[in-house]
């Protein structure tokens, strides 16, 4: 009985994941055009749902060519690589209590972790395509995600510190009194930005740089190995969000409504957030974007650790 | 820092922005009456065609979609034995109408002639002819220009004196 409770939390949590995502496509589309004072998709089935069904059908009968060039088995195995380290997070979650796949006692550091090794799909894969664009990318991917990578666990110790726990769960159960939101109000802020590098949404979307390096590290991928490359961003939109929810918004703890819907509610306003600083920020140079990382955020989430330890300490 | 979050916060704003898609085939944009669309011939008021089959908008045309004919009536009027222009080429610049001395070929505000065949796009004279003056409705070459034709002698057009007999003393 319990393995099939467990199976059906990991088969619940996968899909739904895959699906947010998916419906994650749609939803940029018709976000971005709300604020460029466009419809966007709307022709296809109500509001044009059913375009993420049509862009699927259309991605799945694509040619799905790999260069002659290119380094085959590595070209094949990126996009998976990505796919899955972006997918893992998801198994520490906790969607509510009791709803989580598996309730690391070190969740907080397995999803850093999996979004370290995340950077693995995207250099190998701009390795591979042999390509000069591609790898421009996948090296601006390497060093945005080492310097971004840095200050991101620097910025979550505080609500370690806060819940002295590294389970998500406990963490969660930590903010009953009050978010973390309030007393960790740098944390979250520089989160956020670790996690827009993270997941290389707009302002952070070197190494994809449309205007600059053609499409970046997926320039050679074509078919469903590109769209894994896609869904694998949209994936890692909802789980930067779902780890806000998490650690900085109280998870699934709200009144009235059930825990589920709550963190759904939570994840939701801030996927919407995602989408609504790539409609409004550009890009900044290379060198901004590293000097940023390196001489203010980093200093902030240290200064962070410092004032937030003190605090404790001089609390307890 | 304040820049981007007022950025932000402005695009947010748009929300409540109306939106400026025209939701095309359901909803037709304006299209002024100058609108360089669809060419056409059009006729005189008197219902006689216009078209001189003075080859100028064809030199003009910088794609050389136009094809035509001179001929000429057995009043003296000129007109196109054949008038063609080819539609897939055609890059509506609008130039044979200003080359045109006699209104005769007009652009319209019609963009919707699609074909699935491309031969289709072909148009002949008798796809082009119009039965009205399209834009310049009191407009009619042969009653202004000195031109003769049946019905119509030296010094018999509009705005043009009879002529003179040079050989005459009188004042």
């Amino acid at each position: 009985m319990i393995i099939f409770r467990h199976l059906v939390i990991v088969i619940g949590v996968f899909g739904a994941a895959l699906s947010v995502s998916a419906g994650l496509v749609w939803l940029e589309r018709r976000l971005l055009a709300l604020w460029q004072d466009r419809y966007g998709p709307n022709r296809v089935g109500h509001f044009g749902l059913l375009q993420v069904v049509a862009d699927g059908i259309k991605m799945f009968f694509k040619e799905d060519w790999i260069p002659p060039f290119a380094d085959r088995p590595v070209f094949v195995i990126a996009p998976m690589l990505l796919l899955v380290t972006v997918l893992m997070p998801f198994a520490v979650i906790g969607f509510a209590p009791e709803i989580v796949v598996a309730d690391l006692n070190i969740g907080l550091l397995f999803f850093l972790a999996m979004s370290a090794l995340s950077v693995y799909g995207i250099v190998l894969g701009g390795w591979a395509s042999n390509n000069k664009y591609a790898l421009l990318g996948a090296v601006r991917a390497a060093a945005q995600m080492l310097s971004y990578e840095v200050f991101m666990g620097l910025s979550l110790m505080g609500v370690v510190i806060l819940a002295g726990s590294f389970n998500l769960s406990e963490i969660v159960d930590a903010q009953k009194g009050m978010w973390n939101c309030i007393p960790q109000f740098l944390g979250l802020v520089l989160f956020t930005i670790a996690g827009f590098a993270e997941t290389h949404r707009m302002p952070f979307d070197l190494p994809e740089a449309e205007a600059e390096l053609v499409a970046g590290y997926h320039t050679e991928y074509s078919g469903m190995k590109f769209g894994l490359f896609f869904v694998g961003e949209y994936l890692g939109v909802t789980m930067i969000s779902a780890m806000i929810v998490t650690l900085f918004f109280g998870g699934w703890l709200g009144p009235f409504l059930p825990p589920v819907a709550w963190f759904a509610l939570k994840t939701f306003i801030f996927i919407c957030g995602f989408i609504l600083v790539r409609a409004a920020l550009p890009r900044p140079r290379y060198d901004q974007l590293m000097g940023y990382a390196w001489k203010v955020l980093l200093p902030l989430a240290l200064l962070n650790i410092l004032v937030t330890g003190a605090i404790v300490l001089a609390v307890h | 820092m304040l820049s981007i979050l007022k950025g932000i916060w402005i695009i947010l704003l748009h929300t409540f922005r109306k939106r400026e898609t025209i939701a095309y085939p359901e909803e037709k944009p304006y299209l002024p009456p100058r609108y360089r669309g669809r060419i056409i011939l059009s006729r005189d008021p008197d219902g006689g065609e216009r078209c001189v089959a003075c080859y100028l908008c064809a030199a003009a045309c910088p794609v050389d979609c136009i094809a035509l004919q001179a001929a000429e009536d057995e009043h003296g009027r000129r007109y196109p034995e054949f008038f063609r222009i080819n539609f897939s080429r055609c890059i509506l610049c609008g130039f044979c109408e200003e080359a045109c001395p006699t209104y005769a070929i007009q652009l319209t505000p019609d963009y919707e002639y699609a074909e699935y065949n491309r031969q289709s796009l072909v148009y002949e004279k008798e796809d082009l002819l119009i039965s009205g003056p399209g834009k310049y409705p009191d407009y009619n070459f042969y009653k202004i220009a000195g031109m003769t034709i049946s019905g119509k002698g030296k010094g018999e057009a509009e705005n043009e004196d009879p002529p003179v007999d040079i050989r005459s003393l009188m004042p």
